[in-house]
């Protein structure tokens, strides 16, 4: 197992490491010649009028937690599919019972029209 | 086992005993598992280059063109004048850009997707490390990919492509719901995560077990990569480019390369969970096959995801979304019950096969019907309340 | 195993640094992005103590879910704060209280016996994922926790809706 990970582990540095390197060779063969115009933001020429921040929709808020709770559920679901070679029946219906209700949270979300993009 | 059956346990076992007489176990292993590591990833990376080539000769022919066909044979040196171009470009970073932000953004992105190689079972035997947990472990991957095109949206402090990276989120963890349900559906079948034993237990491959759970798949992960018809995070009729519009030369690059190796990710994790990955006539006593046939169905994949981006149009947001949480999710949720009932009814009977098959048509037939039920009535109330305006005789 | 105490140690420093700059961070989308780097730091421990499940899920739920809705939560606030949260003038009090709080915790922990004793190795041999399955729906397991989870989150996901709908105009 620490093997498995240590393998991991190495790949994250080293896939770090491989488009790091791109950048760092177009930095030495790059030309740089920054002014302020070149680096304002970009939007097709026009300047900018106010704050980036402007306020978001609560809407993918609304849409972030509906996907949490389905996260969390899949997290719960992964082992009992592991295990489901060895389980019985009724284990499997737990299972079953397990994603009903939380396919019943679905069918409340979309009654109530916290699924309406609007 | 001769060299050419199987070059890479051949090749691991001569270094492993070549490392071992230099240097003292724990650096043996730390260092033939670099050399692992470089061989997985730089085989990612190497694809892409070919990979953007291929797509952009499929796209051509698609569009009645022809596409690359001056640098090289068939174009093929196309892609390395491109970064050869890239490298060249000078590299703006946007005065009010979170400059640690900006930069990381393509590396993480690039990471995100180069991970997913490393559970990949090229062919019995060959694989990065058969982690007990990987199918999730590529679930996991992904969040960082979601991560990145936030910090990339985040840090440039430019409206469209904030505006882009937050329906990209909106769009990514949407849409990872039915696929980390339909992921769910080859571990239940398999009875395991790992994904040397997905493809193990596939003697029947999964997509006669599970057709829809498949489509379905396929179908999420396209939104997932972010192609055309999900391209709209990135719709320049709309928001510029999206969350990349203030990345430029090589970094933008990065992102390129990382979507386009993610397409192809995608036809490999498809090939692997629903068609068998290395499974093939012969595989078993000569891997360099396995690795052949995975490379010819992971094509496959590949294939569908450029012809659906050739062929349709960009879908609206609304529909987008009402797509994912009316009809994916739920048909999934269907499947992965009505999977786990018959598997478990019909388990190491003969029945197996076209029991399952039947309840996957039975969950097809039914939620379409429901589909048009819904839609007929959707349609219904909209025209009811919809009143148009009347012409009125107005007094002078 | 020096390797590994290595490792945790630098994680263990890493998840502290990060920590402290994501509290001390003014600009909240900076705090955000500190506080995935200390949850990565809890998954790598994870990874140590041969948990393999709990570091993926780790990634999957607090890095892929809720580090994004925390972000989106930031952005729907106003600008100004995202730049420049506001200080509360009595950290002071707090951090005299904190620092109490965890020298305390420090001292009882200490006294436990268990805490200079090594841990025992897990038989990875095992599948423990499969086992945790087992466990969550047999009825001399977690099988009513399990369910109630279930339900748990059902309840998590109608509060949540209800706090964050928009009000329905004329209503």
């Amino acid at each position: 197992m620490e093997q498995n990970w240590l393998f991991i582990g190495v790949f994250v540095a080293i896939a770090g490491v491989f488009p790091l390197l791109p950048i760092v060779i177009a930095r030495i063969l790059a030309p740089s010649k920054p002014n302020h115009i070149k680096l304002e933001t970009y939007e097709c020429g026009m300047e900018t009028v106010g704050d980036t921040w402007v306020q978001f929709k609560v809407q993918y808020y609304i849409y972030g937690l509906v996907f949490l709770i389905f996260d969390i559920e899949t997290a719960f679901l992964y082992p009992w599919a592991v295990a489901y070679g060895v389980l019985p029946m009724f284990a499997v219906i737990e299972g079953v019972i397990f994603i009903l209700i939380l396919a019943g949270g679905l069918f409340y979300a979309w009654r109530k029209g916290a699924l309406e993009w609007s | 086992m001769s060299f050419w059956s199987n070059p890479i346990l051949v090749a691991n076992e001569w270094l492993t005993g070549l490392l071992a007489d230099l240097l003292p176990e724990a650096w043996a292993t730390l260092i033939s598992t670099i050399i692992g590591v470089v061989v997985v990833s730089s085989f990612g990376l190497i694809l892409v280059i070919f990979l953007i080539w291929l797509e952009r000769k499929v796209a051509a022919r698609f569009q009645d063109r022809i596409g690359p066909n001056r640098a090289g044979p068939y174009g093929l040196l196309q892609t390395i004048a491109d970064i050869v171009k890239l490298l060249t470009k000078e590299d703006s970073i946007p005065e009010k850009a979170d400059k640690l932000t900006f930069n990381l953004a393509p590396i993480v992105s690039m990471i995100a997707v180069l991970l997913i190689w490393a559970v990949i079972p090229f062919a019995p035997g060959w694989i990065g490390t058969d982690l007990n947990v990987g199918v999730l472990y590529i679930a996991a991957v992904g969040s960082f990919g979601i991560l990145s095109i936030l910090m990339a949206g985040w840090a440039s402090n430019n409206k469209y492509a904030l505006l882009g990276a937050f329906r990209a989120v909106a769009q990514l963890i949407s849409y990872e719901v039915p696929m980390l349900l339909t992921l769910l559906v080859p571990v239940l079948l398999a009875r395991s995560m790992g994904m040397m034993t997905v493809v193990e237990t596939q003697s029947t491959w999964f997509i006669a077990l599970a057709p829809v759970a498949g489509i379905i798949f396929l179908v999420s992960s396209i939104a997932e990569v972010g192609r055309t018809p999900f391209d709209l995070i990135e719709a320049e009729s709309e928001i510029v480019a999206g969350y990349h519009t203030e990345y430029t030369g090589m970094k933008f690059g990065l992102f390129f390369a990382a979507e386009f190796l993610h397409a192809f990710t995608v036809g490999v994790l498809f090939a692997i969970l629903y068609l068998g990955g290395w499974r093939g006539p012969g595989a078993e006593q000569y891997p360099i096959l396995g690795v052949v046939y995975l490379m010819a169905k992971s094509s496959i994949g590949y294939f569908i995801v450029m012809w659906v981006r050739s062929t349709l149009p960009r879908i609206r947001i609304d529909h987008m979304l009402d797509l994912n949480w009316k009809v994916l999710t739920p048909v999934s949720l269907a499947l992965l019950i009505t999977t786990a009932v018959l598997d478990k009814l019909f388990a190491e009977t003969a029945l197996r096969v076209p029991a399952l098959l039947a309840g996957n048509l039975v969950v097809l037939v039914l939620s379409w019907a429901l589909l048009r039920m819904m839609s007929r009535k959707a349609r219904r109330e909209r025209q009811v309340f919809k009143k148009r305006p009347e012409a009125r005789a107005v007094q002078p | 195993m020096t390797a590994m105490q290595g490792v945790f140690l630098f994680t263990a420093g890493l998840i502290l640094w990060a920590a402290f700059m994501m509290v001390t961070r003014q600009n909240l989308v900076h705090a955000a992005f500190y506080l995935i780097l200390a949850l990565f730091g809890v998954s790598i421990i994870f990874v140590l103590l041969d948990a393999g499940f709990l570091a993926v899920v780790q990634v999957l739920v607090y890095i892929g879910a809720i580090s994004i809705i925390m972000i989106f939560a930031v952005m729907l606030t106003r600008g100004d704060v995202i730049e420049e949260a506001p200080v509360n003038k009595n950290y002071g009090w707090a951090l005299v209280l904190a620092a109490l709080f965890a020298f305390g915790l420090i001292i009882l922990i200490g006294q436990w016996p268990a805490v200079a004793s090594l841990a025992g190795e897990i038989d990875t041999s095992r599948d423990l994922a499969a086992e945790l399955g087992v466990a969550l729906v047999s009825p001399e397991g977690f099988v009513i926790p399990f369910e109630v989870a279930s339900v748990l989150l059902l309840a998590a996901l109608v509060g949540a809706l209800m706090v964050a709908r928009p009000q329905k105009k004329g209503k």
